[in-house]
Protein backbone atom coordinates (compact mmCIF):
# COMPACT_ATOMS: atom_id res chain seq x y z
CA UNK A 1 0.00 0.00 0.00
CA UNK A 2 0.84 4.24 -0.41
CA UNK A 3 0.10 6.68 1.54
CA UNK A 4 0.21 10.08 1.11
CA UNK A 5 0.57 12.59 3.94
CA UNK A 6 0.06 16.39 3.61
CA UNK A 7 2.12 18.38 5.81
CA UNK A 8 1.80 21.90 6.15
CA UNK A 9 4.11 24.76 7.49
CA UNK A 10 3.03 26.93 10.25
CA UNK A 11 3.89 28.96 13.34
CA UNK A 12 4.83 27.03 16.14
CA UNK A 13 2.39 26.11 18.11
CA UNK A 14 3.61 27.65 21.26
CA UNK A 15 4.13 30.83 19.60
CA UNK A 16 2.26 33.75 21.12
CA UNK A 17 0.97 35.15 17.96
CA UNK A 18 0.84 38.93 17.41
CA UNK A 19 -1.34 40.83 14.71
CA UNK A 20 0.73 43.14 12.00
CA UNK A 21 0.67 46.80 13.36
CA UNK A 22 -1.11 47.50 9.25
CA UNK A 23 -3.94 45.07 10.13
CA UNK A 24 -3.15 42.88 6.95
CA UNK A 25 -1.63 39.50 8.84
CA UNK A 26 -0.07 38.57 11.59
CA UNK A 27 4.20 38.94 12.21
CA UNK A 28 5.95 35.96 11.13
CA UNK A 29 9.52 37.66 10.63
CA UNK A 30 12.03 35.71 13.54
CA UNK A 31 8.86 33.81 14.35
CA UNK A 32 9.44 29.84 15.18
CA UNK A 33 7.82 27.42 12.40
CA UNK A 34 7.15 24.15 12.74
CA UNK A 35 5.02 21.35 11.38
CA UNK A 36 1.15 21.66 11.83
CA UNK A 37 0.89 19.21 14.94
CA UNK A 38 -2.19 17.68 13.58
CA UNK A 39 0.50 16.42 10.03
CA UNK A 40 2.90 15.27 12.88
CA UNK A 41 -0.15 12.77 13.82
CA UNK A 42 -0.54 12.28 10.61
CA UNK A 43 3.05 11.20 9.34
CA UNK A 44 3.32 9.24 12.37
CA UNK A 45 0.28 7.29 11.50
CA UNK A 46 1.49 6.61 8.06
CA UNK A 47 5.14 4.83 9.56
CA UNK A 48 3.31 2.91 12.18
CA UNK A 49 1.79 1.34 9.03
CA UNK A 50 4.62 0.90 7.47
CA UNK A 51 6.49 -0.30 10.53
CA UNK A 52 3.30 -2.58 10.84
CA UNK A 53 4.07 -4.21 7.40
CA UNK A 54 0.79 -2.51 6.06
CA UNK A 55 2.54 -0.04 3.99
CA UNK A 56 5.15 0.15 1.59
CA UNK A 57 6.10 3.76 0.68
CA UNK A 58 5.02 7.12 2.25
CA UNK A 59 4.75 10.02 -0.24
CA UNK A 60 4.93 13.50 1.94
CA UNK A 61 3.82 16.87 0.20
CA UNK A 62 3.88 20.09 0.85
CA UNK A 63 2.71 23.27 -0.42
CA UNK A 64 4.16 26.40 -0.08
CA UNK A 65 7.19 28.71 -0.55
CA UNK A 66 10.84 27.12 -0.41
CA UNK A 67 10.96 26.50 3.47
CA UNK A 68 8.07 24.09 3.17
CA UNK A 69 10.84 21.87 2.32
CA UNK A 70 11.93 21.78 5.57
CA UNK A 71 8.49 20.50 6.53
CA UNK A 72 8.81 17.76 4.31
CA UNK A 73 12.34 17.07 5.32
CA UNK A 74 11.12 16.33 8.82
CA UNK A 75 8.47 13.86 7.39
CA UNK A 76 11.36 12.01 5.74
CA UNK A 77 13.42 11.91 9.09
CA UNK A 78 10.03 10.27 10.84
CA UNK A 79 10.06 8.18 8.37
CA UNK A 80 8.07 9.00 5.27
CA UNK A 81 9.87 7.67 2.19
CA UNK A 82 10.05 10.25 -0.09
CA UNK A 83 8.98 14.34 -0.50
CA UNK A 84 6.85 16.21 -3.01
CA UNK A 85 7.35 20.30 -3.37
CA UNK A 86 4.53 22.25 -4.82
CA UNK A 87 6.05 25.70 -4.66
CA UNK A 88 3.70 28.13 -3.74
CA UNK A 89 3.74 32.40 -3.14
CA UNK A 90 1.13 34.05 -1.43
CA UNK A 91 -1.86 32.93 0.31
CA UNK A 92 -2.93 29.32 -0.39
CA UNK A 93 -6.76 28.51 0.19
CA UNK A 94 -8.08 24.96 1.27
CA UNK A 95 -9.45 24.88 -1.94
CA UNK A 96 -6.37 25.20 -3.77
CA UNK A 97 -4.63 22.62 -1.92
CA UNK A 98 -6.96 19.96 -2.03
CA UNK A 99 -6.92 20.73 -5.46
CA UNK A 100 -2.98 19.94 -5.68
CA UNK A 101 -3.56 17.20 -3.65
CA UNK A 102 -6.52 15.68 -5.83
CA UNK A 103 -4.14 16.30 -9.19
CA UNK A 104 -1.12 14.31 -7.33
CA UNK A 105 -3.94 11.52 -5.86
CA UNK A 106 -4.42 11.32 -9.89
CA UNK A 107 -0.16 10.87 -10.34
CA UNK A 108 0.63 8.85 -7.37
CA UNK A 109 -2.22 6.42 -7.04
CA UNK A 110 -2.20 5.92 -3.33
CA UNK A 111 -4.33 3.81 -1.37
CA UNK A 112 -4.66 6.00 1.40
CA UNK A 113 -4.42 10.01 2.14
CA UNK A 114 -3.47 11.18 5.78
CA UNK A 115 -3.62 14.52 6.57
CA UNK A 116 -4.22 17.04 9.92
CA UNK A 117 -8.18 17.85 10.14
CA UNK A 118 -6.94 20.94 10.89
CA UNK A 119 -4.09 23.96 10.49
CA UNK A 120 -3.55 25.46 13.87
CA UNK A 121 -3.07 29.13 11.88
CA UNK A 122 -6.10 29.41 9.27
CA UNK A 123 -7.91 27.10 11.59
CA UNK A 124 -9.95 26.07 8.71
CA UNK A 125 -11.04 22.09 8.54
CA UNK A 126 -11.78 22.07 5.31
CA UNK A 127 -8.81 20.43 3.06
CA UNK A 128 -9.32 16.25 4.07
CA UNK A 129 -12.78 17.08 3.17
CA UNK A 130 -12.44 19.08 0.23
CA UNK A 131 -9.87 16.55 -1.11
CA UNK A 132 -12.72 13.59 -0.48
CA UNK A 133 -14.86 15.28 -3.07
CA UNK A 134 -12.94 16.14 -5.33
CA UNK A 135 -11.17 12.55 -5.76
CA UNK A 136 -14.75 11.42 -5.51
CA UNK A 137 -13.74 9.10 -2.72
CA UNK A 138 -14.88 8.60 1.16
CA UNK A 139 -13.58 10.50 4.14
CA UNK A 140 -12.69 9.72 7.96
CA UNK A 141 -12.38 12.85 9.32
CA UNK A 142 -11.45 13.48 12.79
CA UNK A 143 -9.86 10.16 13.08
CA UNK A 144 -9.26 8.72 16.91
CA UNK A 145 -8.17 5.45 15.24
CA UNK A 146 -7.77 3.53 11.94
CA UNK A 147 -7.76 -0.35 11.51
CA UNK A 148 -6.73 -1.55 7.85
CA UNK A 149 -8.08 -4.96 6.52
CA UNK A 150 -8.54 -5.87 2.61
CA UNK A 151 -9.09 -2.92 1.32
CA UNK A 152 -11.09 -1.25 3.24
CA UNK A 153 -10.40 1.29 6.89
CA UNK A 154 -12.27 1.15 10.12
CA UNK A 155 -11.96 4.57 11.26
CA UNK A 156 -13.30 6.06 14.89
CA UNK A 157 -14.26 9.58 14.95
CA UNK A 158 -14.29 12.39 17.34
CA UNK A 159 -17.51 13.47 17.47
CA UNK A 160 -19.35 15.81 19.80
CA UNK A 161 -21.11 13.37 21.15
CA UNK A 162 -18.20 10.90 21.89
CA UNK A 163 -17.34 8.34 19.22
CA UNK A 164 -18.51 6.97 15.59
CA UNK A 165 -17.20 4.43 13.63
CA UNK A 166 -17.25 4.35 9.99
CA UNK A 167 -16.10 2.20 7.38
CA UNK A 168 -14.46 3.26 4.28
CA UNK A 169 -13.47 1.73 0.98
CA UNK A 170 -10.12 2.47 -0.11
CA UNK A 171 -8.55 4.84 -1.56
CA UNK A 172 -9.72 6.93 1.55
CA UNK A 173 -9.02 10.32 3.20
CA UNK A 174 -8.07 10.54 6.82
CA UNK A 175 -7.90 13.48 8.76
CA UNK A 176 -6.47 12.90 12.08
CA UNK A 177 -7.54 14.04 15.83
CA UNK A 178 -5.41 14.82 18.87
CA UNK A 179 -5.66 10.85 20.17
CA UNK A 180 -4.87 9.13 17.29
CA UNK A 181 -1.34 8.47 18.36
CA UNK A 182 1.65 10.49 19.37
CA UNK A 183 4.09 11.59 17.33
CA UNK A 184 8.00 10.37 17.40
CA UNK A 185 10.63 12.64 17.60
CA UNK A 186 12.72 12.33 14.90
CA UNK A 187 16.29 10.71 15.84
CA UNK A 188 19.61 13.09 14.71
CA UNK A 189 20.77 10.10 12.00
CA UNK A 190 17.15 9.83 10.60
CA UNK A 191 17.62 14.01 10.25
CA UNK A 192 20.79 13.46 8.13
CA UNK A 193 19.76 10.63 6.12
CA UNK A 194 16.62 12.87 5.38
CA UNK A 195 18.92 15.26 4.02
CA UNK A 196 19.64 12.76 1.41
CA UNK A 197 16.22 11.60 0.67
CA UNK A 198 14.88 13.08 -3.02
CA UNK A 199 12.65 15.67 -2.70
CA UNK A 200 10.35 16.24 -6.01
CA UNK A 201 9.42 19.90 -7.20
CA UNK A 202 6.47 19.75 -9.03
CA UNK A 203 4.58 23.12 -10.22
CA UNK A 204 0.50 23.94 -9.30
CA UNK A 205 0.96 24.30 -13.39
CA UNK A 206 2.37 20.70 -13.84
CA UNK A 207 -0.57 19.74 -12.27
CA UNK A 208 -2.86 22.04 -13.80
CA UNK A 209 -4.40 23.94 -10.77
CA UNK A 210 -5.39 27.64 -10.43
CA UNK A 211 -4.22 28.47 -6.92
CA UNK A 212 -5.94 32.00 -7.10
CA UNK A 213 -7.61 32.71 -3.74
CA UNK A 214 -11.27 33.21 -3.44
CA UNK A 215 -11.66 35.15 -0.35
CA UNK A 216 -9.91 38.72 0.14
CA UNK A 217 -8.85 39.24 3.65
CA UNK A 218 -9.88 42.88 4.19
CA UNK A 219 -8.32 43.08 7.64
CA UNK A 220 -7.15 41.26 10.87
CA UNK A 221 -7.06 42.64 14.00
CA UNK A 222 -6.33 41.81 17.88
CA UNK A 223 -9.32 40.01 19.65
CA UNK A 224 -10.92 42.01 22.26
CA UNK A 225 -8.69 41.31 25.29
CA UNK A 226 -9.70 39.66 28.36
CA UNK A 227 -8.02 41.42 31.71
CA UNK A 228 -7.61 39.56 34.52
CA UNK A 229 -10.05 40.23 37.83
CA UNK A 230 -9.14 39.87 41.16
CA UNK A 231 -7.75 37.07 43.18
CA UNK A 232 -10.04 36.01 46.23
CA UNK A 233 -8.84 34.88 49.63
CA UNK A 234 -11.03 31.52 49.93
CA UNK A 235 -13.87 29.81 48.73
CA UNK A 236 -16.81 32.14 50.76
CA UNK A 237 -15.39 34.79 49.25
CA UNK A 238 -15.32 33.56 45.86
CA UNK A 239 -19.11 32.35 46.55
CA UNK A 240 -20.43 35.46 47.81
CA UNK A 241 -18.94 36.93 44.67
CA UNK A 242 -20.70 35.00 42.33
CA UNK A 243 -23.48 35.27 44.34
CA UNK A 244 -23.82 39.03 44.85
CA UNK A 245 -21.58 40.77 42.51
CA UNK A 246 -21.15 38.55 39.30
CA UNK A 247 -24.68 37.35 39.81
CA UNK A 248 -24.15 34.17 38.15
CA UNK A 249 -25.06 31.60 40.44
CA UNK B 1 -30.90 36.36 -1.82
CA UNK B 2 -31.72 33.17 -0.17
CA UNK B 3 -30.24 31.43 2.22
CA UNK B 4 -30.13 27.33 3.12
CA UNK B 5 -29.22 26.71 6.71
CA UNK B 6 -28.04 22.43 6.94
CA UNK B 7 -29.92 21.47 10.28
CA UNK B 8 -28.02 19.40 12.39
CA UNK B 9 -30.87 17.01 14.02
CA UNK B 10 -31.34 13.59 16.09
CA UNK B 11 -34.23 12.85 13.48
CA UNK B 12 -36.81 13.59 16.16
CA UNK B 13 -35.70 16.96 17.08
CA UNK B 14 -33.57 20.01 15.90
CA UNK B 15 -30.73 20.32 17.85
CA UNK B 16 -30.08 23.88 19.39
CA UNK B 17 -27.22 24.85 17.84
CA UNK B 18 -29.26 24.94 14.56
CA UNK B 19 -30.55 27.83 15.97
CA UNK B 20 -27.78 29.76 16.14
CA UNK B 21 -26.90 29.10 13.18
CA UNK B 22 -30.47 30.06 11.94
CA UNK B 23 -29.81 33.48 13.48
CA UNK B 24 -26.99 34.03 11.19
CA UNK B 25 -28.96 32.84 8.35
CA UNK B 26 -31.22 35.89 9.18
CA UNK B 27 -28.81 38.64 9.57
CA UNK B 28 -27.64 37.33 6.23
CA UNK B 29 -31.40 37.49 4.49
CA UNK B 30 -34.49 37.25 5.81
CA UNK B 31 -35.23 34.29 3.21
CA UNK B 32 -34.32 31.14 5.18
CA UNK B 33 -34.72 27.86 4.13
CA UNK B 34 -34.41 24.60 6.49
CA UNK B 35 -32.79 21.52 5.11
CA UNK B 36 -33.64 18.23 7.17
CA UNK B 37 -31.66 15.32 5.82
CA UNK B 38 -32.42 12.17 7.80
CA UNK B 39 -34.20 9.12 7.92
CA UNK B 40 -37.57 9.02 9.58
CA UNK B 41 -37.23 12.47 10.35
CA UNK B 42 -40.71 13.92 9.95
CA UNK B 43 -40.76 15.15 13.33
CA UNK B 44 -37.15 16.93 13.02
CA UNK B 45 -38.90 18.54 9.52
CA UNK B 46 -42.40 19.66 11.88
CA UNK B 47 -39.93 21.66 14.32
CA UNK B 48 -37.80 23.24 11.83
CA UNK B 49 -40.72 24.51 10.79
CA UNK B 50 -42.20 26.12 13.79
CA UNK B 51 -38.31 27.93 13.97
CA UNK B 52 -39.21 32.14 14.26
CA UNK B 53 -38.19 33.76 11.22
CA UNK B 54 -37.93 30.31 8.58
CA UNK B 55 -39.81 30.22 5.68
CA UNK B 56 -39.63 26.88 4.07
CA UNK B 57 -38.58 23.40 4.78
CA UNK B 58 -37.03 20.65 2.91
CA UNK B 59 -37.19 17.59 4.26
CA UNK B 60 -35.18 14.28 2.50
CA UNK B 61 -35.83 11.80 4.23
CA UNK B 62 -34.24 8.63 3.26
CA UNK B 63 -31.52 5.79 4.69
CA UNK B 64 -28.77 7.57 3.21
CA UNK B 65 -28.81 9.89 5.47
CA UNK B 66 -29.77 7.90 8.90
CA UNK B 67 -25.89 8.89 10.01
CA UNK B 68 -25.20 11.89 8.76
CA UNK B 69 -22.44 9.97 6.24
CA UNK B 70 -21.14 13.12 4.77
CA UNK B 71 -20.45 11.51 1.27
CA UNK B 72 -24.06 11.41 0.82
CA UNK B 73 -25.02 14.53 2.36
CA UNK B 74 -22.69 16.83 1.00
CA UNK B 75 -24.13 15.28 -2.47
CA UNK B 76 -27.74 16.28 -1.76
CA UNK B 77 -26.87 19.50 -0.68
CA UNK B 78 -24.47 20.20 -3.73
CA UNK B 79 -27.98 19.10 -6.02
CA UNK B 80 -30.28 22.00 -4.04
CA UNK B 81 -27.10 25.07 -3.61
CA UNK B 82 -28.66 26.34 -7.02
CA UNK B 83 -31.43 28.21 -5.46
CA UNK B 84 -28.87 29.93 -3.03
CA UNK B 85 -27.21 32.55 -2.14
CA UNK B 86 -26.04 31.26 0.71
CA UNK B 87 -25.56 27.82 2.30
CA UNK B 88 -24.78 27.72 6.56
CA UNK B 89 -24.02 24.96 8.85
CA UNK B 90 -22.69 24.68 12.37
CA UNK B 91 -19.70 24.76 12.97
CA UNK B 92 -20.04 21.41 14.94
CA UNK B 93 -18.31 17.87 13.83
CA UNK B 94 -21.27 17.70 12.02
CA UNK B 95 -21.18 20.86 9.82
CA UNK B 96 -17.41 20.52 9.78
CA UNK B 97 -17.78 16.79 8.69
CA UNK B 98 -20.08 17.86 5.48
CA UNK B 99 -19.98 21.57 4.40
CA UNK B 100 -16.69 21.87 3.20
CA UNK B 101 -17.71 18.77 0.86
CA UNK B 102 -20.63 20.49 -0.70
CA UNK B 103 -18.21 23.62 -1.00
CA UNK B 104 -15.93 21.23 -2.89
CA UNK B 105 -18.58 20.07 -5.07
CA UNK B 106 -19.70 23.89 -5.61
CA UNK B 107 -16.12 24.73 -6.66
CA UNK B 108 -15.98 27.42 -3.88
CA UNK B 109 -14.19 28.42 -1.14
CA UNK B 110 -15.89 27.60 2.90
CA UNK B 111 -15.41 30.21 5.46
CA UNK B 112 -15.29 28.26 8.40
CA UNK B 113 -16.48 29.15 11.83
CA UNK B 114 -17.66 33.18 11.11
CA UNK B 115 -18.49 34.81 14.35
CA UNK B 116 -20.40 37.60 12.85
CA UNK B 117 -21.79 38.90 9.39
CA UNK B 118 -20.38 42.29 8.21
CA UNK B 119 -22.60 42.10 4.81
CA UNK B 120 -24.07 39.40 2.38
CA UNK B 121 -20.24 39.16 1.08
CA UNK B 122 -18.36 39.53 4.70
CA UNK B 123 -17.57 37.73 7.53
CA UNK B 124 -15.05 38.15 10.48
CA UNK B 125 -13.74 34.98 11.96
CA UNK B 126 -11.07 33.76 14.13
CA UNK B 127 -7.92 32.58 13.24
CA UNK B 128 -4.44 31.16 15.28
CA UNK B 129 -6.75 30.03 17.73
CA UNK B 130 -8.72 33.19 18.18
CA UNK B 131 -5.38 35.22 18.53
CA UNK B 132 -6.27 37.26 15.98
CA UNK B 133 -9.83 38.19 14.11
CA UNK B 134 -9.93 38.32 10.09
CA UNK B 135 -12.41 39.98 8.11
CA UNK B 136 -12.62 38.36 4.71
CA UNK B 137 -14.74 38.81 1.72
CA UNK B 138 -15.97 36.06 -0.67
CA UNK B 139 -16.32 36.46 -4.16
CA UNK B 140 -17.69 33.18 -4.87
CA UNK B 141 -21.32 32.98 -6.30
CA UNK B 142 -22.33 30.64 -3.65
CA UNK B 143 -20.88 31.50 0.07
CA UNK B 144 -20.42 28.36 1.66
CA UNK B 145 -20.25 29.09 5.76
CA UNK B 146 -20.06 26.94 9.06
CA UNK B 147 -21.27 29.36 12.15
CA UNK B 148 -19.50 29.72 15.56
CA UNK B 149 -23.16 29.08 17.49
CA UNK B 150 -21.54 30.95 20.40
CA UNK B 151 -21.22 34.07 18.60
CA UNK B 152 -25.55 34.40 17.32
CA UNK B 153 -28.23 34.75 19.68
CA UNK B 154 -30.09 31.54 18.96
CA UNK B 155 -33.50 32.91 17.43
CA UNK B 156 -37.04 31.54 19.08
CA UNK B 157 -37.60 27.62 18.36
CA UNK B 158 -41.61 28.66 18.14
CA UNK B 159 -43.16 31.14 15.92
CA UNK B 160 -42.99 29.99 12.58
CA UNK B 161 -45.19 28.54 10.29
CA UNK B 162 -43.14 27.30 7.59
CA UNK B 163 -44.42 24.68 5.07
CA UNK B 164 -42.46 21.00 4.58
CA UNK B 165 -41.73 20.40 1.48
CA UNK B 166 -40.59 16.72 0.69
CA UNK B 167 -38.11 16.63 -1.39
CA UNK B 168 -36.35 13.39 -3.10
CA UNK B 169 -33.21 11.94 -1.82
CA UNK B 170 -29.76 11.46 -4.28
CA UNK B 171 -29.07 7.89 -2.69
CA UNK B 172 -26.37 6.24 -1.36
CA UNK B 173 -22.81 7.21 -2.38
CA UNK B 174 -21.59 3.95 -1.79
CA UNK B 175 -18.06 3.39 -0.50
CA UNK B 176 -18.39 4.72 3.31
CA UNK B 177 -21.03 2.81 5.85
CA UNK B 178 -21.63 3.30 9.35
CA UNK B 179 -20.89 0.61 11.72
CA UNK B 180 -21.38 2.37 15.46
CA UNK B 181 -21.37 5.08 17.79
CA UNK B 182 -19.85 5.05 21.94
CA UNK B 183 -22.11 7.85 22.88
CA UNK B 184 -21.22 9.04 26.16
CA UNK B 185 -24.60 9.65 27.94
CA UNK B 186 -25.26 12.10 30.47
CA UNK B 187 -28.05 13.86 32.14
CA UNK B 188 -26.20 17.01 32.54
CA UNK B 189 -26.87 19.91 30.03
CA UNK B 190 -25.09 19.98 26.48
CA UNK B 191 -21.13 21.34 27.10
CA UNK B 192 -22.39 24.08 24.09
CA UNK B 193 -25.55 25.75 25.29
CA UNK B 194 -25.05 25.12 29.30
CA UNK B 195 -25.03 28.53 31.55
CA UNK B 196 -22.61 27.43 33.71
CA UNK B 197 -19.39 25.23 32.79
CA UNK B 198 -16.70 23.71 35.41
CA UNK B 199 -13.95 22.04 33.81
CA UNK B 200 -11.20 20.09 34.99
CA UNK B 201 -7.50 19.70 33.87
CA UNK B 202 -4.41 17.55 34.57
CA UNK B 203 -4.24 19.20 37.96
CA UNK B 204 -7.12 16.80 38.83
CA UNK B 205 -4.70 13.70 38.69
CA UNK B 206 -6.98 10.38 37.64
CA UNK B 207 -10.27 10.06 36.42
CA UNK B 208 -11.06 8.69 40.20
CA UNK B 209 -10.99 12.11 41.82
CA UNK B 210 -12.08 13.97 37.96
CA UNK B 211 -15.60 12.77 40.23
CA UNK B 212 -15.03 15.81 42.41
CA UNK B 213 -15.54 18.12 39.15
CA UNK B 214 -18.66 16.14 38.65
CA UNK B 215 -20.29 16.60 42.12
CA UNK B 216 -20.02 20.09 41.95
CA UNK B 217 -21.40 20.77 38.70
CA UNK B 218 -24.11 18.61 39.43
CA UNK B 219 -24.61 21.39 42.37
CA UNK B 220 -24.22 23.81 39.97
CA UNK B 221 -26.85 22.45 37.28
CA UNK B 222 -23.18 22.69 35.30
CA UNK B 223 -21.91 21.33 32.21
CA UNK B 224 -18.69 19.51 32.77
CA UNK B 225 -15.76 19.96 30.44
CA UNK B 226 -11.66 19.60 30.26
CA UNK B 227 -8.84 20.61 29.31
CA UNK B 228 -6.70 18.23 26.45
CA UNK B 229 -4.20 17.08 28.80
CA UNK B 230 -7.45 15.86 31.48
CA UNK B 231 -8.40 13.93 28.26
CA UNK B 232 -5.10 12.29 26.58
CA UNK B 233 -4.52 11.41 30.64
CA UNK B 234 -7.92 9.50 30.84
CA UNK B 235 -10.45 11.00 33.09
CA UNK B 236 -12.90 11.75 30.71
CA UNK B 237 -13.68 10.90 27.09
CA UNK B 238 -12.51 13.21 23.87
CA UNK B 239 -15.92 14.57 23.19
CA UNK B 240 -15.23 16.75 26.92
CA UNK B 241 -12.33 18.79 25.57
CA UNK B 242 -12.97 22.41 25.70
CA UNK B 243 -10.40 24.15 22.81
CA UNK B 244 -9.02 25.06 20.05
CA UNK B 245 -9.55 21.63 18.74
CA UNK B 246 -12.26 20.45 20.83
CA UNK B 247 -15.41 22.30 22.30
CA UNK B 248 -16.16 26.05 22.12
CA UNK B 249 -18.30 27.08 24.65
CA UNK B 250 -19.56 30.72 25.90
CA UNK B 251 -21.42 29.93 29.17
CA UNK B 252 -22.10 32.68 31.69
CA UNK B 253 -20.01 31.21 34.00
CA UNK B 254 -17.10 29.09 33.87
CA UNK B 255 -14.89 27.61 36.29
CA UNK B 256 -11.14 25.96 35.64
CA UNK B 257 -9.98 23.87 38.41
CA UNK B 258 -6.62 22.94 38.00
CA UNK B 259 -6.23 24.30 34.11
CA UNK B 260 -2.68 26.05 33.30
CA UNK B 261 -4.12 28.27 30.63
CA UNK B 262 -3.01 27.09 27.59
CA UNK B 263 -3.49 28.97 24.24
CA UNK B 264 -5.16 26.37 23.10
CA UNK B 265 -7.82 25.71 26.17
CA UNK B 266 -7.94 29.97 26.28
CA UNK B 267 -9.35 29.83 22.33
CA UNK B 268 -12.28 27.64 23.61
CA UNK B 269 -13.64 29.65 26.86
CA UNK B 270 -12.79 33.76 26.01
CA UNK B 271 -16.01 34.31 25.17
CA UNK B 272 -17.35 32.97 28.56
CA UNK B 273 -19.32 35.87 30.50
CA UNK B 274 -17.38 35.06 34.15
CA UNK B 275 -14.15 33.30 34.04
CA UNK B 276 -13.37 31.87 37.67
CA UNK B 277 -9.64 30.30 37.63
CA UNK B 278 -9.07 27.89 40.99
CA UNK B 279 -4.99 26.69 40.39
CA UNK B 280 -2.34 26.49 43.11
CA UNK B 281 0.12 28.23 41.22
CA UNK B 282 -0.01 31.55 41.18
CA UNK B 283 2.11 32.22 38.08
CA UNK B 284 -0.73 29.79 35.67
CA UNK B 285 -1.52 32.16 32.73
CA UNK B 286 -5.30 31.16 33.93
CA UNK B 287 -5.51 33.77 36.22
CA UNK B 288 -4.57 36.66 33.42
CA UNK B 289 -8.25 35.85 31.88
CA UNK B 290 -9.93 34.97 35.09
CA UNK B 291 -12.51 37.51 36.56
CA UNK B 292 -12.44 35.74 39.67
CA UNK B 293 -9.23 33.52 40.61
CA UNK B 294 -8.81 31.18 43.59
CA UNK B 295 -5.07 30.66 44.42
CA UNK B 296 -5.63 27.25 46.55
CA UNK B 297 -5.25 23.23 45.86
CA UNK B 298 -8.20 22.26 44.33
CA UNK B 299 -8.55 18.96 46.71
CA UNK B 300 -9.51 21.33 49.74
CA UNK B 301 -11.44 23.69 47.34
CA UNK B 302 -13.85 20.91 45.87
CA UNK B 303 -14.89 19.35 48.87
CA UNK B 304 -15.49 22.68 50.46
CA UNK B 305 -17.54 24.20 47.36
CA UNK B 306 -19.77 20.89 47.55
CA UNK B 307 -20.25 21.67 51.33
CA UNK B 308 -21.47 25.59 51.10
CA UNK B 309 -23.31 25.61 47.63
C1 LIG C 1 -2.46 21.24 18.11
C2 LIG C 1 -2.82 21.40 19.54
C3 LIG C 1 -4.16 21.54 19.87
C4 LIG C 1 -4.55 21.67 21.20
N1 LIG C 1 -5.88 21.82 21.48
C5 LIG C 1 -6.26 21.97 22.78
C6 LIG C 1 -7.64 22.17 23.12
O1 LIG C 1 -8.52 22.22 22.27
N2 LIG C 1 -7.96 22.29 24.44
C7 LIG C 1 -7.02 22.24 25.44
O2 LIG C 1 -7.38 22.34 26.63
N3 LIG C 1 -5.72 22.07 25.13
C8 LIG C 1 -5.32 21.92 23.84
N4 LIG C 1 -3.99 21.72 23.56
C9 LIG C 1 -3.06 21.46 24.69
C10 LIG C 1 -2.58 22.71 25.39
O3 LIG C 1 -1.46 23.24 24.71
C11 LIG C 1 -2.16 22.34 26.85
O4 LIG C 1 -1.17 21.35 26.82
C12 LIG C 1 -3.32 21.84 27.72
O5 LIG C 1 -4.41 22.73 27.64
C13 LIG C 1 -2.86 21.73 29.18
O6 LIG C 1 -3.87 21.16 29.99
P1 LIG C 1 -3.90 21.47 31.55
O7 LIG C 1 -4.01 22.92 31.78
O8 LIG C 1 -4.96 20.59 32.15
O9 LIG C 1 -2.50 20.86 32.06
P2 LIG C 1 -1.23 21.61 32.63
O10 LIG C 1 -0.75 22.65 31.71
O11 LIG C 1 -0.31 20.54 33.06
O12 LIG C 1 -1.80 22.37 33.92
C14 LIG C 1 -2.23 21.74 35.09
C15 LIG C 1 -2.50 22.84 36.10
O13 LIG C 1 -3.04 22.26 37.28
C16 LIG C 1 -2.53 22.96 38.41
N5 LIG C 1 -2.62 22.07 39.56
C17 LIG C 1 -1.97 20.89 39.77
N6 LIG C 1 -2.35 20.35 40.94
C18 LIG C 1 -3.24 21.20 41.50
C19 LIG C 1 -3.97 21.19 42.72
N7 LIG C 1 -3.87 20.19 43.59
N8 LIG C 1 -4.79 22.23 42.98
C20 LIG C 1 -4.91 23.27 42.11
N9 LIG C 1 -4.24 23.33 40.95
C21 LIG C 1 -3.43 22.30 40.64
C22 LIG C 1 -1.11 23.31 38.02
O14 LIG C 1 -0.64 24.43 38.77
C23 LIG C 1 -1.23 23.60 36.53
O15 LIG C 1 -1.44 24.98 36.29
C24 LIG C 1 -3.58 21.64 22.23
C25 LIG C 1 -2.24 21.51 21.90
C26 LIG C 1 -1.86 21.40 20.57
C27 LIG C 1 -0.42 21.28 20.25
N1 LIG D 1 -0.06 24.14 2.08
C1 LIG D 1 -0.31 22.88 2.46
N2 LIG D 1 0.53 21.88 2.13
C2 LIG D 1 0.28 20.61 2.51
N3 LIG D 1 -0.79 20.24 3.24
C3 LIG D 1 -1.66 21.19 3.60
C4 LIG D 1 -1.47 22.56 3.24
N4 LIG D 1 -2.51 23.26 3.75
C5 LIG D 1 -3.30 22.37 4.40
N5 LIG D 1 -2.80 21.13 4.31
C6 LIG D 1 -3.34 19.90 4.90
O1 LIG D 1 -4.72 20.09 5.20
C7 LIG D 1 -4.95 19.94 6.60
C8 LIG D 1 -6.11 20.81 7.06
O2 LIG D 1 -5.84 22.17 6.80
P1 LIG D 1 -6.99 23.29 6.87
O3 LIG D 1 -8.14 22.78 6.07
O4 LIG D 1 -6.35 24.51 6.31
O5 LIG D 1 -7.35 23.46 8.32
C9 LIG D 1 -3.61 20.23 7.24
O6 LIG D 1 -3.51 19.63 8.52
C10 LIG D 1 -2.65 19.59 6.22
O7 LIG D 1 -2.61 18.18 6.38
Amino acid sequence: MKVLVAVKRVIDYSVKVRVKADQTGVETANVKMSMNPFDEIAVEEAVRLKDGGMVREIVAVSAGPAQVKDTIRTAMAMGANRGIHVPCEGELEPLAVAKLLKALMDKESPDLVIMGKQAIDDDCNQTGQMLGALANRPQGTFASNLTLSDGKVEVAREIDGGLEMVTLDLPAVITTDLRLNEPRYASLPNIMKAKKKLIELITPEDLGVDVTPRLEILNVEEPPVRTGGIIVADVDELLDKLRNEAKVI
Amino acid sequence: MAVLVLAEHDHKAIRPVTLHTASAAIQIDGEVTVLIAGEHCGAAADAAAKIAGVVKVLCADDAAYGHHLAENVAWLVKTLAGDYSHILAPATTFGKNILPRTAALLDVAQISDIISVEGPDTFRRPIYAGNAIATVRSSDPIKVITVRGTAFEAVAAEGGGAAVEVIEGTGDAGYSSFVGWELSRSDRPELASARVVISGGRGLQNSESFKLIEAVADKLGAAVGASRAAVDSGFVSNDFQVGQTGRIVAPDLYIAVGISGAIQHLAGIKDSKVIVAINKDEEAPIFQVADYGLVADLFEVLPEMMKKL
